[in-house]
């Protein structure tokens, strides 16, 4: 995506590949669900910041071994939204 | 052994003892911390760090950029150009290693020895420098011809087909790849087979050579590699160091080694393995434990006699965690009384050579009375309150240990050793 990438383009994008790992349908992703809570396992975190770095074309600090102490916040879907729109502006913006 | 005792221990764990008596009678090194014997273990009894910047090629393509690379080893310096035509940076430092340990045993192998020598190396992945270099040429330089000899350049058991032709070994031979735990896999089943009589010789350990770059990209996708330093069991680690090396050993059946005055570096006591059956990357308290139990059964070794254990130790959270649960589990309240530490602090995660240059420290450890450190220790976590020798190396006389290894997709391998006192 360009720079064009609004926030509401990152949100879609990324409720998309989360419901991906989810086998979910996008509409079904809540905004305060955690990962356990779709069950998105820690393998399944991983493929899902690598699918969003592949969409945006951005690094993003997850560290698998502990990602609760990453500085990626994964709490829920909204706060990897935010974190998602936040590494946009910084290393695409 | 209580599993001898309520009828057997586990299914496929293994029988207590029984059979001949196996040593160990050389002992050979390749990795960062030196590249002989002497000079790795004198590293380990320094508490050396190895790691350091990586010197690959595209290293600026890469977001972990530190490992503990061999760096003084130059396979050029040591082989021909027709031998290094076969051999990848893999099969270079497992003969290196070789070398070393068939010269320190004495042996002299004729034919009919020879034909009682087994070849037995552990080793997770290929020749990844080989795939890495010609995938370079043909995809990225186009070229439509690549060298003849890649195949065996970079096959799983180069390393045990060139060991077993240097020095005309003509037992059993084959090499196992159980991703972390294939260089203890590969030793236990050596050890086995000089127990049972299959072989009354075997050169056995592991050797890894996976510091390219897209090995180092396959792990960086993993995300469990810190980007600063391996904290073994420390509350502030965040991932694991890889490393690079090789350490063979010469296992032998005791009379043989007496009969010949060969020095005995320790005795290889016993072998357990389990699988998680699980997950393909998360650990298990079970499957460890079930490993560790195994080790000591086929030792017929009550658990108060390890005063050592070499961990699998990574640096990552949940390993660390499950591992000191798995041997809380099996030790009990020994637990508090034994030293448990991580090498790999300081030689790296050499993968499926791991096994082999911890069983080097373990068999160091035993004999030199000298317990090995983990390095980078600062900041005790309640979750591993364990004595894992911190930053310093120990004086300490153990007269047994063990040594582990809980490979991903949950392959468990432990070896157990005593002291050799003559």
């Amino acid at each position: 995506m360009s720079d064009a990438a609004t926030d509401d383009d990152v949100a879609r994008k990324v409720i998309e590949i989360i419901a991906e790992q989810a086998v979910l349908d996008p509409a079904d992703v809540k905004m305060d669900a955690t990962p356990d809570d779709l069950g998105v396992d820690s393998l399944g975190l991983v493929e899902a910041v690598f699918a969003i770095e592949e969409a945006f074309d951005i690094s993003v600090p997850f560290n698998a071994n502990d990602p609760t102490d990453s500085d990626f916040d994964i709490s829920n879907v909204e706060s990897i939204i935010a974190a998602v729109q936040g590494l946009v502006k910084a290393q695409k913006g | 052994m209580d599993g001898a005792a309520s009828g057997g221990p586990e299914p496929g764990v293994g029988g207590p003892g029984g059979g001949r008596r196996v040593v160990a009678t050389g002992v050979g090194v390749i990795s960062a911390l030196g590249l002989s014997t002497a000079s790795h273990c004198e590293a380990l009894n320094e508490g050396r760090d190895g790691v350091a910047t990586l010197e690959i090629e595209d290293i600026d393509r890469l977001a972990i950029t530190r490992a503990a690379q061999a760096k003084a080893f130059v396979g050029e310096d040591r082989y021909s150009r027709s031998q290094m035509a076969l051999y990848d940076r893999t099969t270079q430092m497992a003969l290196a290693a070789a070398a070393e340990a068939m010269r320190a045993s004495g042996l002299e192998v004729d034919e009919a020895l020879g034909l009682r020598c087994a070849v037995i190396m552990g080793t997770a992945l290929l020749g990844m420098g080989t795939i890495d270099d010609n995938y370079r040429d043909v995809f990225q330089e186009k070229k439509n011809r690549v060298h003849p000899f890649i195949v065996p350049r970079l096959m799983n058991s180069a390393p045990v087909s060139f060991i077993s032709m240097e020095y005309g070994l003509k037992g059993p031979a084959f090499s196992v790849s159980t991703a972390c735990s294939s260089a203890n896999h590969a030793m236990g089943q050596a050890f086995h087979m000089v127990r049972s009589g299959a072989a009354d010789v075997a050169v056995t350990g592991g050797v890894e050579a996976p510091l390219t770059f897209g090995t180092m990209k396959a792990w960086e996708g993993l995300r469990v590699m810190t980007k600063d330093v391996c904290r073994p069991f420390a509350k502030t680690r965040n991932g694991m160091t890889l490393g690079e090396g090789a350490a063979v050993f010469v296992f032998e059946e005791l009379e043989r080694a007496k009969a010949r005055g060969a020095e005995i570096w320790g005795e290889i006591a016993g072998f357990g393995m389990s699988a998680d059956a699980g997950d393909i990357v998360q650990p298990s308290v079970d499957g460890a434990s079930r490993a560790l139990r195994g080790a000591l059964a086929d030792a017929g070794m009550a658990p108060e006699e390890v005063g050592y254990i070499n961990a699998h130790g990574t640096g990552t959270a949940a390993n660390d965690r499950t591992e000191v649960q798995a041997v809380r589990e099996v030790f009990g309240a020994h637990a508090d009384a034994l030293v448990i530490s991580s090498t790999k602090s300081m030689h790296g995660h050499a993968l499926g050579g791991a096994g082999a240059l911890e069983m080097v420290a373990l068999l160091h450890a035993l004999r030199s009375g000298v317990l090995p450190p983990t390095i980078n220790y600062d900041e005790p976590d309640p979750e591993c309150d364990v004595d894992v020798a911190p930053n310093a190396a120990r004086e300490a006389k153990a007269a047994a240990g063990v040594s582990n290894s809980f490979a991903f997709g949950g392959l468990n391998a432990v070896v157990a050793a005593r002291r050799w006192d003559g």
